[in-house]
């Protein structure tokens, strides 16, 4: 267990790629973070560089009180979870477990109490004796967690592992890691690109653009007061609503191809801005009201749990949640954009306003 | 599977007849022969043969020179293989290190394996000449009196140089995309696992290069057994003298040098059953101790 600081750690490639500008992250003992963002936004390459397993181009990263840039991954006190599992094919489930113990010269009696434990924590006792190709999927999965946490590491780092897995065993696998790492209280970094995954799982979540990282918060911050347009659009499926609009000062707000909308605070920013509400916050009437903008109903999505309403704002798609009690009725609605519901983002640099 | 339907239920057959005929020909006929002759005794003329049953095994078994090359043959194959192996398998994992990811190196690693073969006898001799090579002069000015064709010793020392330089590569290129096949990851996982990259290399690389490595052991020991015959031969230049040779080399010899077909044949079958065991050993040990994933 472990505090992990990284600080201004910048990553080169050798072909010249820079896959993270300097960037600064720290987290507490016991804290699990997520890192997320679109493929090719330089996660992996960032776990890779706690794990050793990526040399570090400049600042520094430590683990606990010590700075491990010159440790070789086994002298880091980590384990690894892959995104493909990586488990040793010609050793039994037992055996992969034990390795990393065994080479850390732990005794027999000992080795064997800690795969038992884990083996029993992962419900895979009755497999220990297999081989990895002699397993499914989901309890390959289980094999990796169990060889991480049989460990009893610093610091665990999640590369995507349940990736591989049906929508229906990563949903369990994600309650299951979550509670698991609360159990053993294990610092532990989680890269992913699945937001849901990032939301559900994260105490804090730092979202990574193109080698930057653009916001660091807890799922609610993330999702209530987005750092950036790109967040903001990001998290939250459907994905937040983005409009094109002009702040002219004492609050003035015009949003294109709807008119004007109170804001309650002074910006500090005057013209060009965008506009982002979230779809479940965007109020649809029947009948026109005060401050309502009438909208087309191109269609409704059914989710089960609500609908979508999509529509077109000019040229851009619009969507809106409506609850199950909601009725629509006509081609006609009109929809009311609350203000302090809208999230105004500065309209050349992306970032909140 | 694709299960064509012909009219006639002979007609496959009558496909498989060019293949089967060269088969049949240049592998059955000649061994049929061998084994036939084997228990004749036949006159260096050829004009007539008597049947001796096992005469010919019993002489060749109990003559010395037959042993003693039986001896030199089990020490050469054992030589050729493991270093064969051994200096492929080293250079191999080297050049995995520099080359994950870079296919350029690995193309111009593969020319090796096409250049090698064909040109190493013929450069080796030249290297081992004792007059103008240069590695018989390197050896000389340290003083070995090195003497190549006239010191039993120093001639097979280069039979056997000049057969593990022209396995090398073959052996190579197999260890190379076997080391190539085993996941980035699972190395990455015994890193994090394994402090010491000696102890993963026997532990984690080594075991995952088992099915590349039994299938060249086979390849490599049938090599050195019978495939090294041109390389012997261009050692000696086609005159044994005292100098060693190898089974194979002397059912060459003793059948058309010393005319001795029967003993000629004898030795060959002794072979034959030699090349069975290593098939049948092939085919059931080692693929059941290997597991592939
Ligand atoms: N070994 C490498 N050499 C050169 N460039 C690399 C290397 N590995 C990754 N990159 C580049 O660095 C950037 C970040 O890669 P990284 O693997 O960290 O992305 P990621 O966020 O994990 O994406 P994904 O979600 O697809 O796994 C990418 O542009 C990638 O092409
Ligand atoms: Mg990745």
């Amino acid at each position: 267990m472990a505090k992990v600081v990284i600080d201004n750690v910048r990553k080169v490639y050798p072909n010249g790629t820079e896959a993270l500008s300097p960037s600064s992250l720290s987290i507490e003992d016991g804290e699990f973070i997520v890192l997320v963002g679109p493929s090719g936004c330089g996660k992996s390459t960032l776990l890779r560089m706690i794990a050793g397993l990526e040399d570090i181009t400049e600042g520094t990263i430590s683990i606990g009180e010590r700075v491990v840039n010159a440790l070789d991954p086994a002298e880091r006190d980590i384990a690894m979870v892959f995104q493909n599992y990586a488990l040793y094919p010609h050793m039994s489930v037992y055996k992969n477990m034990a390795y990393g113990l065994k080479n850390r010269g732990m005794p027999k009696a000992d080795i064997d109490a800690a795969v038992q434990k884990a083996a029993k924590l992962l419900h895979i006792e009755e497999f220990l004796a297999r081989k990895p190709s002699q397993l499914s999927g989901g309890q390959r999965q289980r094999v990796a967690m169990g060889r991480a946490i049989v460990r009893d590491p610093a610091l665990f780092l999640f590369d995507e592992p349940l990736s591989n897995l049906d929508a229906k065993l990563r949903n369990q696998m994600r309650i299951e890691i979550r509670k698991l790492q609360r159990e053993l209280g294990v610092t532990s970094i989680y890269v992913t690109h699945d937001q849901i995954e990032a939301m559900t799982m994260a105490d804090r979540i730092a979202v990574l653009n193109t080698g930057k990282i653009e916001q660091i918060g807890t799922p609610a911050q993330i999702y209530h007061t987005p750092a950036s347009i790109f967040v903001a659009s990001f998290m939250g499926a459907p994905p937040m609503n983005i409009l094109d609009g002009h702040y002219n000062g004492n609050g003035g707000l015009e949003i294109k191809d709807l008119g004007h909308v109170a804001v309650d605070h002074t910006l500090e920013v005057t013209g060009d801005i965008q506009v982002g509400i979230r779809p479940e916050n965007v109020e649809i009437h029947q009948a026109e009201e005060p401050h309502t903008i009438p909208i087309k109903v191109d269609f409704l999505e059914e989710l089960g749990a609500g609908r979508l309403l999509h529509t077109t704002i000019g040229n851009t798609p619009f969507i809106a949640h409506l609850d199950n009690e909601h009725q629509i009725n006509g081609e006609t609605v009109f929809a009311h954009l609350p203000a302090r519901a809208l999230h105004l983002f500065d309209a050349s640099t992306g970032r909140r306003v | 599977m694709i299960k064509s339907q012909f009219k006639s239920p002979l007609f496959p057959y009558l496909l498989l007849l060019p293949q089967l005929s060269i088969v049949v020909i240049f592998f059955y006929w000649p061994a049929a022969e061998a084994i036939r002759s084997s228990f004749y005794l036949e006159d260096p003329f050829g004009f007539s043969s008597t049947f001796v049953g096992l005469d010919n095994f019993r002489d060749m078994v109990s003559r010395s020179d037959y042993v003693a090359t039986a001896e030199f043959t089990i020490i050469f194959s054992v030589i050729v293989t493991f270093f064969s192996l051994a200096i492929a398998l080293l250079l191999a994992v080297t050049a995995d290190r520099v080359l994950r990811g870079a296919s350029t190196y690995k193309t111009l690693l593969m020319w090796v394996y096409a250049i090698a073969p064909p040109v190493a006898a013929l450069i080796g001799i030249m290297m081992f000449d004792t007059l103008v090579g240069p590695i018989a002069g390197f050896f000389q000015a340290l003083g070995w009196n090195y003497q190549l064709g006239t010191n039993r010793f120093d001639t097979a020392f280069a039979m056997i140089v000049i057969s593990i330089w022209k396995q090398v590569p073959v052996n190579f290129i197999f260890f190379l995309s076997g080391l190539q096949g085993i996941p980035k990851s699972v190395q990455e996982a015994a890193a994090i696992d394994c402090a010491s990259s000696t102890r993963r290399f026997w532990t984690i690389t080594f075991p995952l290069l088992a099915p590349t490595g039994f299938f060249l052991l086979i390849i490599n020991i049938t090599y050195s057994l019978f495939d090294t015959f041109g390389i012997i031969d261009v050692v000696l230049k086609g005159e044994p003298g005292n100098n060693p040779v190898t089974l194979v080399y002397k059912v060459f010899l003793d059948g058309f040098r010393g005319n001795d077909l029967g003993g000629s044949s004898a030795q060959s079958v002794i072979l034959m059953i030699l090349v069975l065991i290593l098939t049948v050993f092939q085919f059931r040990l080692i693929e059941r101790r290997v597991h592939y994933n």
